[in-house]
């Protein structure tokens, strides 16, 4: 039987792709953010996860304006990283796996979702960030990918609670999946940004720590604040969050026991960003 | 009464919500800026930038605003910051020079303003 072992939670600034190109990750401005990922690495080579199911946001790769999606799901063979406009070394290619695409899209359209869904998808650093992270200096991935793109680029964008809900039944689909894959769920984004506007620069700790100290044990408490909260609060990208919760959401499946942190690292600045990784691990459920 | 519709946007100070009225406004220069994917085509805007700008359809206020490399003026115009920032990689300019641009400040005022709320907390479980 396949299970959700476990959660992965990390920023995706396009400027660690430079510091990792560059060697920085000793630096002291990059090495307080680069540490956080050591016991995400001693977790992925002890647990090794065979298949990564990611809520990450395109930046304009794949989705332009002209069919903007609130949610789609891939169900591509590969996914390639492409030149975002910048010329950037290119991430390895990422294989798909499409058969756990489809019961995936399968259940959370019976469960009343409507994606859009990719047989051909590009993915960008949002997506790509995290993996070259948390396995660095691979030239192969050593999971597939099931990529699930939530809008948060054109409001209006999906609640908190449609995206912890999205993330529940997906979680519903991976446990009804017939495969005995080791599945990690992966968010990406955030944590308080703002780039745009005269408010650009905007930072607000006390708000990631609420979403940090109840990630594990109380994800529907960052469903109270709405998307406009949201940007008040932590920036107009700052509502990438949606990706955490929606990943936190395909956690919580009922009987499947707890969720526990194992990690959490937050550092001010990377960047314009307040930057966050969060290892959460599914326990199973204890019985008498 | 739709008790669906959140109502009028609330205004948040400095701080720009793209939404459905943005984005039909912002679309010629949005489109343009998605183009920027491809080098070729950054290639083309630096050749000639009138040019490229005619060619996706630009009006008068979004071409001024590229014309000033006038970051607020662009957005104001319905410019999108994730498209924006590949025009802004072919100016090289970055994020953080982005942000000073829009703030009045240095980047290099505008990164020791983000560092000077420099902290790091971390948790690990025993």
């Amino acid at each position: 039987m396949s299970k959700v072992v476990g959660g992965i939670f990390s920023s995706h600034v396009p400027a660690i792709g430079n510091a990792i190109a560059k060697g920085l990750q000793g630096d002291a401005y990059w090495k307080p953010f680069f540490d956080g990922f050591a016991p995400v690495h001693e977790w992925v080579e002890r647990v090794k996860p065979d298949v990564a199911v990611v809520f990450y946001n395109d930046h304009g790769l794949n989705f332009f304006l002209d069919k903007m999606p609130t949610f789609a799901i891939g169900a591509a063979h590969e996914y390639a990283n492409e030149d975002e406009g910048w010329g950037l070394p290119k991430f390895p290619t990422f294989e798909g796996h499409p058969e756990l695409s489809w019961h995936i899209i399968d259940h959370v359209v019976g469960e009343e979702f409507d994606p859009v869904t990719c047989q051909k998808m590009t993915v960008d650093h949002g997506l790509a960030m995290p993996f070259a992270l948390s396995w660095p200096g691979l030239a192969k991935w050593p999971v597939k990918l099931v990529p699930i793109n939530i809008n948060t680029v054109q409001h209006p964008l999906p609640s908190p609670k449609r995206c912890f809900d999205l993330g529940r039944a997906v979680g519903h689909a991976l446990e009804s999946w017939k495969g005995d894959e080791k599945i990690v769920v992966i968010g990406t984004g955030g944590l308080s940004h703002q780039l745009d506007g005269e408010r650009a620069g905007h930072l607000n700790p006390e708000y990631d720590r609420f979403c940090l100290q109840h990630l594990a044990t109380d994800p529907e408490a960052l469903l109270k604040h709405s998307v406009l909260d949201i940007v008040e609060l932590a920036g107009s990208q700052g509502v990438e969050i949606l990706n955490w919760i929606g990943a936190r959401g395909a956690m919580d499946v009922a009987g499947r026991g707890s969720v526990v942190e194992l990690a959490s690292n937050y550092h001010i600045p990377i960047s314009n960003t307040a930057a966050a990784t969060v290892l959460l691990e599914n326990r199973e459920a204890v019985t008498a | 009464m739709d008790q669906y519709y959140a109502g009028p946007r609330r205004p948040i100070p400095g701080t720009p919500v793209f939404d459905g009225a943005a984005a039909e406004r912002g679309f010629a220069i949005n489109a343009m800026c998605y183009s920027f994917n491809e080098d070729a085509n950054r290639k083309a805007f630096v050749a000639d930038e009138e040019a490229y700008m005619e060619r996706y359809g630009l009006d008068a206020e979004q071409r001024d605003a590229v014309r000033r490399r006038d970051v607020l003026g662009m957005i104001s115009a319905g410019g999108n910051v994730y498209y924006l920032a590949k025009l802004a990689g072919i100016f090289g300019l970055n994020v953080q020079d982005l942000g000073g641009l829009q703030t009045g400040m240095s980047t290099d005022d505008f990164k020791a303003r983000l560092l000077a709320q420099g902290l790091t907390e971390r948790r690990v479980a025993a």
